[in-house]
């Protein structure tokens, strides 16, 4: 039986398909947020607020959607399908219930399964839309954003130490080479107050002059802010770990080869000593005159037979 | 409060990242004085930003248009991959060959000459050399036979090669998707999805030629598995003589039957 193939109809959506392919360098994640079939008022301003935040690399899902239990076996099938079909890797998930209100999934995908979840409740809310500060100040889309994280519960508790990370992947944004100084405008401040509570605020980074050429930094808080509470958490497989902690070897340096916008592509060449000394010489050298090369090949001749009777 | 120069060393920097950590800080104000808390935080985020910036900044900037850029070094948290590092291709069934028989791709010109039409032609594609659209005369050979059009026999065995390399093409396809090197913009249909999990799991519904062949096979088997069995036709030779005979029969009055009626049209 022949197995049919599907292929993309259009170039565009071979491009589209393209992008989705493993790359040997990734560059950014992209982030899908979603709620359940029930949520809170706070909840949905988190969700939006996340969004906001994440706008340039993001997918957010409006409707409600049943059957999403991350933690519970089967109940993540929905999710990474999800994660397939918008080719997201990290996913936020909002629910609302009376054993935990305010609930926030943050979870990784690796090859689109489940790699890791951390639950977290939101307490102490504040939107973005209640901050008041000179508009002017409002860190770019996109921008690169600074961390800080302060407190020893980060180091000592597994929770924490395993938000830390969750944290940093979801808000790093694109994972960059060179940065343009003039685009640095935003700090993401955790702080854990708990082992297992982290109060988190959003804040805009000022430049002022300090007389050095290293600028003075200031805070100016522009939201959201809002205390997350561990509830559940699941650290990845060791085994999947290791297969998703794995990079690309660094390309091998080409040794001896330069390029010259004059001459083009130049290489060296380097001969080994080629020992002349220490070669040994044919009989039938070209350097003798025939006379002698023949006479000097029939004396060996004879010796040979000497021998050989004996 | 401590000196700055002191409590700047003790923070970590991970300048891939852009991240400080303080984990020697431990907040005092208490959870529920909000006000207090912030308040905390920030002085202590400013610091850390601080010491970010410090080392930012200290790096040697290019001036572009845009403003000055910084080459910022790897991270030093390791943060998980998004997906598996791209696979390599395997070689196809004719790579291996070539490669044992030491044979090497060499590149064709775009144009060739064509004797056909006595001017240069396209190597491929449209208009090209040798195109069965340039060829008016086939000339005849003694080993024809009568009867075939040498015209559409030549388009018929392009068709051959055609399919024999769209086939060839599906078999290497099938031994890339076995190493999951597939290309990514490409999906064997027998999985439109790859997902694991329940609905992976679930049996494929049996189709009804599934079914049917089970069905004849378990009609006709042995405990024996055939060995002692003779075959269909001596066993059943009789029964089948005697329904030949039968519908031998039933043909003879049906044919009968169609005369009469005839002739009591005719008249």
């Amino acid at each position: 039986m022949v197995a049919a193939i599907r292929v993309p109809r259009s170039q565009r959506a071979k491009r589209e398909l393209l992008k989705h392919a493993p790359k040997l360098v990734e560059t950014g994640k992209k982030t899908l947020i979603l709620h359940g079939t029930k949520t809170s008022a706070v909840l949905n301003s988190v969700l939006s607020d996340i969004y906001h935040l994440k706008r340039d690399n993001a997918v957010k899902y409006t409707k409600k959607n049943d059957n999403i239990r991350p933690f519970e076996s089967g109940g993540e099938t929905s999710l990474e399908f999800f994660s397939l079909k918008t080719d997201c890797s990290l996913i936020v998930y909002g629910s609302h219930s009376k054993k935990r209100p305010n609930n926030l999934i943050l979870g990784r995908t690796y090859d689109h399964h489940i790699y890791d979840l951390v639950e977290v409740g939101v307490e102490n809310y504040k939107s973005m839309e209640s901050f008041v500060y000179d508009k002017k100040l409002a860190p770019k889309l996109g921008s690169k954003p600074f961390f800080a994280f302060i407190g020893e519960h980060f180091e000592t508790s597994e929770e924490l130490k395993h938000l830390k990370e969750v944290m940093l992947d979801l808000f790093k944004g694109e994972v960059v080479e060179n940065l343009n100084l003039a685009g640095v405008d935003r700090i993401y401040v955790c702080t854990a107050i708990s082992p297992t509570s982290v109060y988190m605020t959003h804040c805009s980074l000022r430049l002022k002059r300090s007389g050095t050429s290293i600028p003075r930094m200031e805070l100016v808080e522009v939201g959201p802010s809002m205390d997350l509470v561990v509830r559940r958490h699941r650290l990845p497989v060791e085994s999947l770990k290791k297969e998703a902690m794995k990079t690309a070897d660094p390309a091998k340096k080409m040794k001896n080869v330069t390029k010259d916008p004059v001459h083009g592509k130049l290489g060296k060449v380097y001969m080994p000593d080629q020992e002349v000394g220490k070669l040994t010489l044919s009989n039938d050298i070209k350097g003798l005159k025939r006379e002698r090369r023949e006479a000097k090949k029939n004396k060996e001749h004879s010796k040979k037979q000497k021998v050989n009777p004996e | 409060m401590t000196d700055p120069i002191a409590a700047t060393s003790n923070y970590e920097v991970d300048l891939g990242n852009l991240m400080a950590y303080d984990p020697s800080h431990h907040v005092t104000a208490a959870a529920s004085n909000r006000a207090e808390l912030r308040e905390a935080c920030l002085q202590k985020a400013t610091e850390l930003a601080q010491a970010v910036a410090d080392v930012l900044f200290a790096l040697s900037p290019n001036e572009d248009r845009d403003g000055p850029i910084v080459r910022l070094p790897p991270p030093a948290t390791r943060l998980p991959r998004e997906k598996h590092l791209p696979k390599p291709k395997p070689p196809t069934k004719w790579e291996q060959f070539a490669k044992m028989k030491g044979i090497t791709k060499h590149k064709k010109n775009k144009r060739e000459w064509d004797e056909q039409t006595k001017s240069w032609k396209r190597t491929y594609g449209y208009d090209r050399v040798n195109d069965d659209r340039d060829i008016p005369i086939i000339e005849a050979k003694a080993t024809d036979e009568p009867g075939v059009d040498p015209f559409a026999q030549r388009t018929e065995e392009k068709k051959k090669r055609v399919e024999k390399q769209e086939k060839n093409r599906l078999e290497n396809l099938k031994r890339a998707a076995k190493v999951g090197a597939l290309p990514s913009h490409i999906q064997l249909a027998a999985k439109a999805l790859p997902i694991t999990g329940i609905k992976a799991d679930l049996p494929k519904k049996s189709r009804k030629e599934d079914l049917e062949s089970v069905a004849g096979m378990a009609s006709t088997a042995t405990a024996s598995g055939g060995k002692f069995d003779e075959s269909y036709l001596v066993r059943n030779l009789q029964s089948i003589l005697a329904n030949i005979e039968s519908f031998s029969l039933w043909l003879k009055e049906k044919e009968l039957v169609a005369k009469r009626n005839s002739n009591m049209t005719k008249s």
